[in-house]
């Protein structure tokens, strides 16, 4: 008994800590497949964290709030390709460039809206949906916030996008041979551009997920590596929609689990552990190698004479 | 009725000017050979007008109207279909994928349905291909074939097709002009771009010339012959270089036995290959693109390693040499791409000593002005239009091949590994660069050439071997050597 | 009549003096926008910005402060990236360069300064030097992207700190999570008393001096440039790529690391969490704006370094949030990104 309640709460957690990466890396997914590494995913995450939080404190209204954090993520894309696409600047450079301007951006903005107060300022949060009876024994599984179930959701329908959809196919053909795309006559800037932005966006709401739901504040720490993760995680799901799943599960997993074992009176080096993820990856990138299916096309700007 | 009017095309890059004030017309339902050296500007005109490059001046006709051809779409929405070099199609999608790749419509795509009209399309139109098959799992002859079909699936009244027999064995050549002959009774236009006469007489009706970017003028093909087309083309009967005469050759300097390597997609590239380069001798290795030239010269030259066999030069051991081992054991090399094999952003004085740097060093400092002469030496020797401290790429192609010969030749190197040495360079520098090859012969250096030009082969080689599907089909001494024989064993057959 | 064409060529070489002199009014229009929002005056914030901090000698002093890490960073990702390595770690190899220190220092009791202080240079060194190793040797022998993996690894350091201040170095005293102190042999010494300049900036110079050195006059730079230029040509002329490339990798990763080591010595004396803060990430947009030119890092470090005490000033006086400094400089980054493509065209004037 005891032991099943445990599972159920590292099931119910590892749900909650995967949300943010499922958002993260399905965003990342759009940028890449079509192309374009998007370093700036650390920073459009913070910023979809801030501006979810700090439009959702100002209207009063969750959902304005999200909507805003959505519209954030997708300028940041679309500066992302501005530089990126457009210019054809390193990627590289232009990606954590974005990284830092988001963020410093925020913290601008968090200071000048909320000024320096020494209690930080809160929201009331999305609440969790209580699809099964608080008493049900598996009640903190089903019992999560909207954002996970729609997170969940997602991962199909960006599999549908990708695989079975026109926009899909132009999206696999510019990361893979933007000559030839072109030469179809598809406009490579605009589908990469269209890319990015959704991209942002999602990568927005993965991080308006951890202010507007699970916290209900926003702290300067708040993404901690999260974006990284994402790029991490790309790589283990091997550019696939449907692996993003299972990576975003064993990574929330191995974050739960020891978060539980700590609670539970483990005397754990947990620093460590949190990363375990980005040595699994290295790892994961050496076997991989050459066998990945990184889009082909995957850091090289597009440019006809 | 012209399907095509071009009228005063101007298209300039940096310096050079690839199209002056080209005129070009196709008639409705001919089959127009665009004739031409290499880089005379054949390939840049025809970009022009599937909208792949914005032409600087002149104006476009479609049946008579003027149009604006901004982007490939455009040129597709006008019945323009092109067969580029470099195929350009998609590796990792299917066939039917890419056909409707830039196709608008329906957010989702049923790919059931696309397969069979593709099928269908193939049926038709005489085009054999399979819809379900991953381009990557296809051969050159069929994935050109499926570029034809893209083309007339959309529709397609005029078809450009950029030297489609450049990739082709001799069957699959039959192929293409069967087909092409059977889609021009159908009323297809056809713009066929080559540098190969043969080609252009078999199956053209008219033909237009072009030569350093300049029009040099159309004529039906039943008006012209071989000997006059060739004139158009270079302005001149034959190159003025060639070999004189016989010459007593040395030792061999070059050996090469049973070696087998692996292309990129790691297929068997060469089988068993040996050769062996006698000093003051240049062995020429003809063979249609594609036959394992490419790796070859990378094995020689360093850049790739073998997966069984041996390489001597002289008496050293070259089988798993990297480049610095080749460097070291005196093997010049002429690469087949020169812009790669450069450094277009350091300077000509900077790339001249690369390979040689410890000659220009003391105490692991650069001597700048050892350097700085030693370029304006090699400026002067060889010719080159450039300053010492100019970046590189900032020079023209011609230029950067002399600046790759100086570099190389100037070590004087007992062996000299020569792929495509002239391509893309104008007469001038062609003459230049085969009159330096000889001089190396003459010197005593063992010379091989790799080269897709027969006639270069033919004019410059002692003995000529020739490879297909990555064999060595035979070695020929150059008095036996007819351009007939060379043609049966770049198809295949045996000597 | 002349009429004038823009054209994809090479634009003469003074553009690249040009840009980044031009990106700095082109981030200081864009970023006024945000001044405007807070409700300050942009002319007075840039004044507070860029002149006040230099015209007291307090402030004065600071900006060479703030720049002696940047400089050091700068000079790290300069190096890499000009020999064709894109590392992206340098915030990682500073703190894995501070942690080494910080053992340095704690360890060595009782030293003089004349053993103490080389043994901080060569441990924040080799500190640096071993946090870049295995990102470098995976590129080297297997082709794994160096950008993922120095990426990887600087959050990997992030949670060793942590792990070392919240566990074996926690203050036993006050509990707080910092290191014990080091001991007084291996402090950098003050170069202007009652200042916190501190010999670190020494160091930065004469790496500066090094790199510019070993960049434009010995065969390892001429190696090094081919390589960053062009990885092919650089093979096919006999250069050891793979080789050279290591060699680029780690001695950028122990500059880094000395950037953490003078942090330690000569500003802190113990390790903290926060010892960097985004100073590696810094070096990008430094080696970026200074051309890759160690000189051009030397005066883009100096300036941002202004930028970092000016949004001190900006905050203290006019209340401006102390962030429009990381904003500034991430735009100047930006910026100076995009009008580099303005290198490859150029104006020509047609009859």
């Amino acid at each position: 008994m005891e032991f099943t309640l445990f599972l159920v709460g590292l099931i119910a957690a590892t749900l909650r800590v995967a949300t943010p990466l499922i958002y993260g890396t399905l965003g990342e997914l759009f940028s890449e497949r079509s192309g374009v590494l998007n370093l700036g995913i650390e920073g459009t995450m913070f910023l979809g964290a801030f501006v979810g939080f700090a439009a959702a404190s100002l209207s009063g209204s969750l959902w304005i709030g999200l909507l805003a954090a959505i519209i954030a993520g997708l300028l940041a894309g679309l500066l992302m390709a501005l530089l990126s696409v457009r210019l054809g600047v390193n990627q590289h450079v232009a990606g954590l460039g974005i990284t830092l301007l988001t963020t410093g951006l925020s913290l601008y903005a968090f200071r000048v809206i909320f000024g320096e107060s020494k209690v930080p300022p809160s929201i009331e949060s999305f609440p969790m949906l209580s699809i099964l009876p608080e008493t049900h024994i598996l009640a903190p599984i089903t019992n999560q916030y909207l954002l996970t179930f729609i997170g969940l959701a997602l991962i199909p329908v960006v599999w549908w996008i990708i695989n079975k959809t026109r926009f899909g196919l132009q999206i696999r053909a510019v990361g893979e041979n933007p000559e030839a795309a072109d030469a179809a006559g598809l406009n490579v800037y605009a589908i990469r551009t269209a890319a990015l932005a959704i991209g942002g966006s999602l990568m927005a709401v993965g991080g308006a997920f951890l202010t507007m739901a699970q916290l209900g504040s926003f702290t300067f720490g708040i993404i901690a590596g999260r974006g990284w993760v994402c790029i991490a995680l790309i790589i283990f799901a091997n550019w696939k929609a449907v692996n993003v799943l299972w990576g975003a599960l064993i990574f929330g997993g191995v974050q739960a689990l020891q978060l539980r074992l700590q609670t539970l009176g483990f005397k754990l080096p947990y620093e460590l552990f949190l990363s375990l993820p980005y040595v699994v990856t290295i790892i994961a990138l050496t076997i991989a190698g050459r066998n990945s299916s990184a889009p082909s096309a995957l850091l090289k700007p597009y440019r006809r004479e | 009725m012209h399907a095509v009017q071009m009228k005063g095309i101007v298209k300039r890059f940096a310096d050079l000017v690839a199209n002056d004030h080209v005129d070009f017309d196709l008639e409705k339902g001919e089959i127009h050979a665009l004739l031409g050296e290499n880089g005379a500007g054949k390939t840049t005109l025809m970009r022009i007008l599937y909208g792949l490059y914005h032409a600087d001046e002149g104006q476009i006709l479609i049946n008579g109207s003027p149009v604006a051809i901004h982007a490939p779409r455009d040129a597709i929405k006008l019945g323009i279909g092109m067969v580029t070099q470099h195929f350009t199609l998609v590796p990792t999608l299917t066939v039917a994928e890419n056909m409707v790749l830039g196709e608008t419509g329906s957010f989702t795509i049923n790919l059931k349905e696309i397969e069979k009209k593709v099928a269908e399309a193939s049926k038709r139109f005489g085009v054999p291909v399979n819809p379900h098959a991953l381009i990557r799992h296809l051969s050159v002859g069929e994935r050109q074939r499926v570029e034809i079909l893209k083309a007339l699936y959309h529709d397609a009244q005029i078809l450009i097709l950029d030297e489609p027999t450049a990739v082709l064995v001799p069957q699959e050549v039959e192929v293409l002009f069967n087909a092409l002959l059977r889609l021009q009774k159908d009323g297809l236009s056809v713009v066929f771009i080559s540098h190969h006469l043969n080609e252009v007489m078999q199956i053209c009706n008219r033909v237009t010339v072009l030569r350093d970017g300049k029009l040099t003028g159309t004529v039906k093909i039943a008006d012209t012959n071989l000997k006059d087309l060739a004139n158009m083309m270079v302005g001149r009967e034959n190159f003025g270089v060639t070999r004189q005469g016989e010459r007593e050759q040395g030792k061999v300097e070059l050996r090469i036995e049973k070696i087998n390597a692996v292309d990129k997609k790691g297929l068997q590239a060469l089988k068993d290959v040996s050769l062996e380069v006698r000093q003051g001798e240049i062995l020429g290795l003809a063979g249609v693109s594609g036959n394992g030239q490419t790796e070859l010269s990378a094995v020689l030259c360093g850049t790739q390693k073998i997966t069984s066999g041996k390489v001597f030069a002289g008496d050293v051991d070259l089988s798993s040499a990297d480049t610095s081992d080749v460097c070291a054991a005196g093997v010049g090399r002429i690469p087949e791409d020169r812009h790669a094999n450069l450094v277009g952003e350091l300077s000509v004085a900077e790339n001249l000593i690369l390979d040689q740097m410890d000659k220009f060093k003391k105490n692991g400092i650069m001597d700048q002005q050892k350097i700085q002469d030693n370029a304006e030496e090699l400026i002067k020797t060889y010719n080159i239009k450039a300053n010492a401290n100019d970046r590189l790429r900032t020079l023209s192609g011609g230029n950067m091949q002399k600046v790759m010969l100086a570099r190389t030749l100037s070590q004087n190197p007992r062996i000299v590994i020569a792929s495509q040495p002239t391509r893309g360079l104008d007469v001038g520098a062609t003459d230049y660069v085969r009159s330096t090859l000889l001089e190396q012969r003459d010197r005593g250096a063992a010379v091989l050439l790799l080269s897709e030009d027969l006639e270069e082969i033919m004019a410059l080689s002692d003995r000529i071997a020739v490879i297909y599907g990555g064999k060595i089909m035979g070695v020929l001494p150059a008095q036996e050597a007819t351009a007939e024989k060379l043609g049966l064993m770049m198809a295949g057959s045996a000597a | 009549m002349t009429k004038y064409r823009i054209e994809r060529a090479p634009a003469p070489g003074w553009m690249r003096i040009l840009i980044p002199l031009l990106a700095i009014p082109v981030t200081f229009l864009l970023t006024s926008v945000i001044i405007l929002l807070d409700g300050a005056n942009p002319f007075t914030t840039y004044y507070h910005f860029l002149v006040s901090p230099l015209a007291g000698r307090v402030s004065a002093i600071e900006v060479f402060v703030k720049s002696t890490p940047l400089l050091l960073t700068g000079a790290a990702v300069a190096f890499a990236f000009k020999g064709g390595y894109w590392n992206i770690g340098a915030e990682g190899q500073l703190y894995a360069g501070a942690i080494a220190a910080t053992f340095v220092g704690t360890v060595l009791l009782d030293v003089p300064p004349i053993i103490g202080i080389p043994a901080m240079v060569i441990g924040g060194f080799a500190g640096g030097l071993l946090w870049a190793l295995p990102s470098a040797i995976l590129k080297v022998k297997l082709g794994v992207d160096e950008v993922v993996t120095t990426l990887l690894m600087n959050s990997i350091v992030l949670n060793v700190t942590s792990f070392l201040l919240n566990g074996p170095w926690r203050n036993p005293v006050s509990m707080w999570p910092q290191s014990p102190e080091i001991s007084a042999g291996t402090v950098f010494p003050q170069l202007i008393p009652r200042s916190r300049l501190h010999f670190g900036i020494i160091i930065a110079v004469i790496v500066i001096l090094i790199i510019w050195f070993v960049i434009s006059r010995t065969s390892f730079g001429l190696k090094m440039r081919a390589i960053g230029l062009s990885k092919e040509g650089a093979r096919f002329a006999g250069i050891k790529v793979n080789k050279t490339m290591l060699i680029v990798a780690l001695v950028s990763g122990g500059i880094a690391g000395l950037a953490g080591a003078g942090e330690v010595a000569g500003i802190h004396f113990h390790l903290i969490d926060a010892i960097s803060d985004g100073l590696g990430y810094s070096g990008i947009t430094i080696a970026t704006l200074g051309g890759l030119h160690p000189l051009g890092v030397g005066i883009s470090a100096l300036f941002i370094g202004l930028i970092d005490t000016g949004a001190q000033t900006v905050s203290r006086v006019l209340g401006v949030p102390v962030y429009l400094g990381d904003v500034v400089q991430s735009t100047l980054l930006l910026v100076t990104l995009s009008l580099f493509v303005l290198q490859n065209f150029r104006i020509r004037r047609v009859n």
